[in-house]
């Protein structure tokens, strides 16, 4: 991929918007604006822009009950998710599923998910299909270290790996699964070394490191395109809230030295500085950069402002298809 | 007409939508009929023992442009894929609104009286029911089972296909051709002006025999097959028991939370044919047991023709 400075650029650029999106979300939610509840990506940025920058409409996905992040760096639109948010008519799903249910299937954005381990019999769906058709398309499945528990997670890997079907498993090792550390939940907390039980490639990479993500992934992706089956990619990052909001944020229940060490790992000030640092961009053009995002998130609260609230009358449309 | 058996009625009608539309795929651990032989390995996918991921790969293939058929084989090993069919397959449509269709049919045997003892002689129509967004057919004929599996695969929801285990060696008459029958229509098997029968699957067969029976005293059965449970075709129902003013609801699923109750509960909660009722509505029911194994228990557990008259009597009262 030619790593013109746009390109570079529109990474920096997409991991602050996920940033402030869901900064704006958790005081939203706190605002009593938006309802239910609120799973922070903040910290874990590069793995969905990494990953998603290397795939096209055409491609699909499988996110979490912590979507946020991968509906837009897979190019959903923040206006439709804050309506969504927000429980109006003009969100994606007409205000109907909220934050752990947005999709948008016409960028092949399959949907977040309330179940642990939910989306990965759907991914795997969903490169059957990219097999059948034949275009060289591929489906990537977001999942945590969580989910990697589940039994869902063997079925879909056993399936992928004898059919050879076009996905790439992209576990996000966040280190919690909810509140539970990862060496509590697995006994080997390298994830990736679960691939050679199913005969397909595991890969590791630094998920706080957006070109190192956006490198590895690429590899993986472009295997699935060429036909030679699924990959499983550990990115080890780290969430840096709590697991999800309701009312109020829950008390901090981590140690403060591992979260002082994974701020100081900062996806987003990191490739700030290589940008800095190769003259792609300057400090001010980097300001500039965050009071675009600022502006186009106070647009996205406007769109979903005045958008009218579903009728309650409508409550059976979506039911089912009527052709 | 010809007379095949269900089972080939429900083969003919895969083997006809695979030919019709290059999108219908079928997913399963076995299949019958051979299907790969004239459909190859692209389309007839020998899988894993995974219910779980089949039952998700299909709604996802079917989000993706395919028409899945998924076969758990035994309604039993749905239960090994509850995640994908409670909270994704019935709410996927509507907790995105709508944004896309999942066209994937959920193939499974059901129902006792084959002596495979309780994990393997359940008929659990009413939990899926109860989850709302699946459609469920539940056919009774050969005809039926043909017609109704075709327009399930040609539906753009999810559908489960429920196939009662006694019914698959039962020859019947089937049409010539492209025979479809709509979802959501009840069927009025035989007419009749003293009593409504409501069966379902193998009871249908089993109300028809009583009717024929109880037909030599004087006793006029009317037999209602619904058909299908989702969307239930709750007006042919009413409209019978408005006309006859008594109700027999006979399932081999046991009473509680059971497509027998809502039956019974749609049909008295409209009040023009909850005045028409001359009777207190009776369910022929299974004991509220595991079905067990052994013939003599398996036989007390179940409805039988003896039951129905009895309830059919009681109505008569």
């Amino acid at each position: 991929m030619a790593d013109g400075n746009d390109a570079l650029i529109a990474l920096l650029r997409n991991m602050i918007l996920i940033r402030e999106f869901d900064e704006l979300a958790l005081n939203l939610r706190e605002g009593g604006k938006i309802y239910g509840t609120v799973h922070p990506y903040v910290g874990q940025e590069a793995v969905a822009v990494g990953v998603c920058a290397n795939l096209t409409d055409a491609d699909r996905v499988t996110s979490t009950h912590r979507g946020h992040g991968h509906c837009i760096a897979k190019g959903a639109d923040i206006k439709r998710m804050m309506a969504e948010l927000f429980g109006r008519v003009d969100g994606y799903c007409k205000g109907k599923g909220g934050s752990m249910h947005i999709a948008d299937f016409a960028v092949g954005m399959l949907g977040a998910n309330g179940i642990v381990g939910g989306g990965l019999p759907l991914a795997t769906g969903a490169a059957l299909a990219a097999q059948l058709d034949g275009k060289g398309n591929v489906a990537v499945c977001f999942f945590g270290d969580g989910a990697v528990s589940e039994g869902e997670f063997h079925e879909a890997m056993n399936i992928s790996s004898v059919w050879k079907l076009p996905i790439v498993f992209v576990c996000e090792n966040n280190q919690y699964a909810a509140n539970n550390a990862v060496a509590v939940q697995h006994r080997n907390v390298d994830l990736a070394l679960h691939a050679g039980s199913y005969g397909m490639p595991g890969l590791t990479v630094d998920g706080n490191d957006v070109l190192g993500v956006r490198e590895v992934s690429r590899t993986a992706i472009e295997r699935a395109r060429r036909g030679e089956g699924p990959t499983l990619l550990e990115c080890k990052t780290y969430r840096w809230y709590f697991h999800a909001m309701r009312a109020v944020r829950p008390p901090e229940t981590r140690p403060a030295e591992e979260i002082a060490a994974w701020k100081a790992r900062d996806p987003i000030a990191r490739m700030s500085t290589e940008l800095i640092s190769r003259r792609v961009l300057s400090e001010s053009d980097l300001g500039g950069l965050q009071r675009q995002v600022r502006a186009d998130l106070e647009a996205a609260v406007a769109f979903a402002e005045a958008s009218p609230f579903p009728d309650a009358g409508d409550i059976l449309v979506d039911m089912f298809a009527t052709a | 007409m010809r007379e095949i058996t269900f089972a080939q009625a429900l083969d003919e009608a895969v083997a006809e939508e695979m030919r019709r539309d290059e999108r219908v795929i079928t997913l399963g651990t076995d299949f019958t009929g051979n299907p790969h032989k004239e459909f190859g390995p692209a389309r007839v996918r020998f899988t894993p023992i995974s219910e779980s991921v089949l039952t998700g790969m299909g709604l996802g293939a079917a989000g993706c442009g395919y028409r899945p058929i998924v076969n758990w084989r035994m309604v039993t090993f749905s239960f090994v894929a509850m995640d994908q069919v409670v909270n994704q397959a019935s709410k996927i449509r509507y907790m995105f609104g709508g944004q896309a269709d999942f066209p994937v049919t959920y193939r499974c045997s059901t129902g006792g009286g084959m002596n495979l003892a309780a994990q393997h002689s359940q008929s659990p129509y009413s939990m899926w029911m109860h989850v709302a967004g699946l459609k469920i057919i539940l056919p009774a004929t050969p005809a039926d089972a043909k017609g109704l599996l075709k327009s399930a695969i040609r539906d753009n929801n999810p559908v489960v296909s429920f196939e009662c285990s006694r019914l698959n060696a039962v020859a019947g008459p089937v049409p010539d051709g492209d025979h479809l029958v709509p979802l959501g229509v009840a069927d009025v098997k035989r007419s009749g002006s003293d009593v409504t029968v409501v069966g379902l699957a193998y009871y249908v067969q089993e109300a028809l025999a009583v009717a024929a029976e109880l037909a030599q005293e004087g006793i006029s059965v009317e037999v209602v097959d619904p058909r299908t449970l989702v969307p239930l075709d709750v007006e042919t129902i009413r409209a019978s028991v408005r006309k006859t003013g008594r109700l027999v609801i006979v399932d081999e699923a046991p009473p509680t939370c059971s497509a027998a109750a809502e039956i019974a509960a749609a049909v008295v909660e409209d009040s023009t044919t909850f005045r028409a009722l001359k009777s207190a509505v009776q369910r022929v029911c299974a004991a509220p047991v595991p079905v067990p194994y052994s013939p003599t228990l398996e036989k007390a557990a179940l409805p039988d023709r003896a039951a129905i008259i009895a309830a059919i009597r009681c109505t008569l009262k």
